[in-house]
């Protein structure tokens, strides 16, 4: 059994935060570089040319204004014992980051009566026991312009796999320019509906580069970004072929009445930052 | 071509911009989101003044990061501004003459803008600490409780904008796309 002691977490989830928020990681990075070769139409590539300038702007300055819900997951191995609280010492580590990094505070207490909760806490956590004797901490901070056009559906066994390839691109014309454009979309196919939307959003943590390791997905991956590259939707909606960057696809066993499928959209800020200890 | 525009705006030259046109914006902005939003048509609805001269006003939908010391603001890009819909007639029958923002708007903003002359610019949403660099200061004007969606005057200088949809309705989320698709074949 090792001991690890809750104020480490907090220390990490802190940095975490900061790193997600003002780096954005080499594979993205990479991904929008050669969507903007690809590119023919010049509007298009000269809104590419500038997020690609935004993105190397250093000293802090957070990528985006909108620095998300602190979307945090961790992977705990059970060989593992945690020394104090582990929720609040998540949220201790994103209040530090938000505060000491310069970050928004885009979170509000109760959903209706809409008071700003002044730190971004709660962080919106996920534990899964795993083996071992390590902590994995990954801070993903989700905007909410790319959420906020993320959709479920409960689709019936006999809509198949068309009717899932039409969910996902119905949803991506749906949102349009609306989510910034060219974005990441990640998606969820089985499990419950719960489920479902965890498996759209893990999909988003993947490196832009890596395609699913079963061969039907990573095709249908393929086949789906080159015809949601094909709408003509293009960066941040004024026209071109860069519409998405990439299609992620997880998947789980599922009912034998259902077939759901989520579709969580990201922007082309897809921002994650990973520690072990 | 791009347009060199003054913020506030005069009727003119609001009407004169068009669908498509690049446009580098400097002078004065205000900012807010959709609980300003809400607290001005509140202040509307009961005949009050505005916390901010509306004549000719440039509203930017914006909730800025927290400034770092020494910097007049963070990272500054735009929010989606289909979430400002509901409010947007009741600013510009106002007297505002332009928004800055990103995404699709309703059918009853646009028919407000044809109406007051009016035009909506997009920003690039997620180039925050880019636009940022236009933002020479940033004053707090009202409703500091709401802290990133407190309403701020900006000074901005050069701030690059694409005029999406004009004072004729004319819209560049539906003409650029189809001009794409057209050249493409």
């Amino acid at each position: 059994m090792r001991v690890i002691e809750a104020r480490l977490i907090t220390d990490a989830v802190a940095r975490l935060s900061i790193r997600a928020n003002t780096c954005l990681p080499d594979n993205v990075k990479a991904a929008i570089a050669r969507a903007r070769r690809e590119e023919d139409w010049p509007p298009a590539r000269e809104i590419l040319d500038r997020i690609i300038e935004n993105g190397a702007i250093e000293g802090g300055v957070p990528i985006c204004q909108d620095t998300g819900m602190a979307c945090v997951f961790l992977e705990v191995g059970q060989d593992v014992h945690i020394l104090g609280g582990l929720a609040q010492a998540v949220d201790e580590g994103v209040r530090r980051g938000y505060t000491e990094g310069y970050l928004r505070k885009s979170v509000v207490s109760d959903p209706l009566e809409r008071v700003n909760s002044g730190d971004n806490t709660p962080a919106m956590l996920y534990t899964e026991l795993v083996p071992g004797d390590r902590v994995t901490i990954t801070v993903a901070p989700k905007g909410f312009g790319s959420e906020n056009m993320s959709r479920i559906a409960m689709l019936k066994p006999s809509d198949g796999l068309d009717g899932v390839r039409r969910f996902i691109l119905d949803t991506v014309e749906q949102a349009g320019p609306n989510p910034c454009p060219p974005i990441v979309v990640g998606v969820g196919i089985g499990g419950t509906f719960d489920k479902c939307a965890l498996l759209a959003k893990k999909a988003l943590l993947r490196d832009m580069d890596a395609p699913s390791p079963l061969p039907f997905y990573a095709g249908l991956e393929r086949e789906l970004l080159e015809k949601i590259n094909a709408l003509g939707i293009g960066p941040q909606g004024f026209g071109g072929r860069t519409t998405a960057l990439a299609v992620h696809i997880e998947t789980m066993p599922t009912h034998i009445a259902g077939l759901p499928c989520a579709v969580n959209i990201n922007c082309h800020v897809a921002r994650h930052a990973t520690e072990v200890l | 071509m791009t347009k060199n525009v003054t913020a506030p705006l005069d009727p003119e030259t609001a009407r004169s911009l068009r669908s498509g046109d690049s446009v580098l914006l400097s002078g004065t902005v205000y900012t807010a989101r959709d609980a300003a939003h809400r607290r001005l048509c509140e202040l509307a609805a009961k005949g009050a003044p505005l916390p901010f001269p509306i004549e000719g006003a440039v509203i930017y939908y914006v909730g800025p990061t927290p400034a770092r010391p020494g910097q007049p603001i963070g990272s500054a890009g735009p929010t989606t501004s289909y979430r400002m819909d509901a409010y947007a007639p009741t600013l510009l029958r106002l007297g505002e003459l332009g928004m800055i923002g990103k995404g699709k708007r309703g059918p009853e903003v646009i028919q407000a803008m044809k109406d007051t002359g009016a035009v909506y610019f997009g920003a690039i949403g997620g180039a925050g600490a880019l636009l940022a660099r236009c933002v020479k200061s940033a004053e707090l004007v009202c409703y500091e409780d709401l802290g990133a969606e407190a309403v701020r005057r900006l000074e901005v200088e050069n701030l690059p904008l694409t005029v999406v949809i004009d004072s004729l309705g004319n819209n560049l989320y539906e003409t650029g796309r189809a001009a794409y698709l057209a050249q493409r074949g």
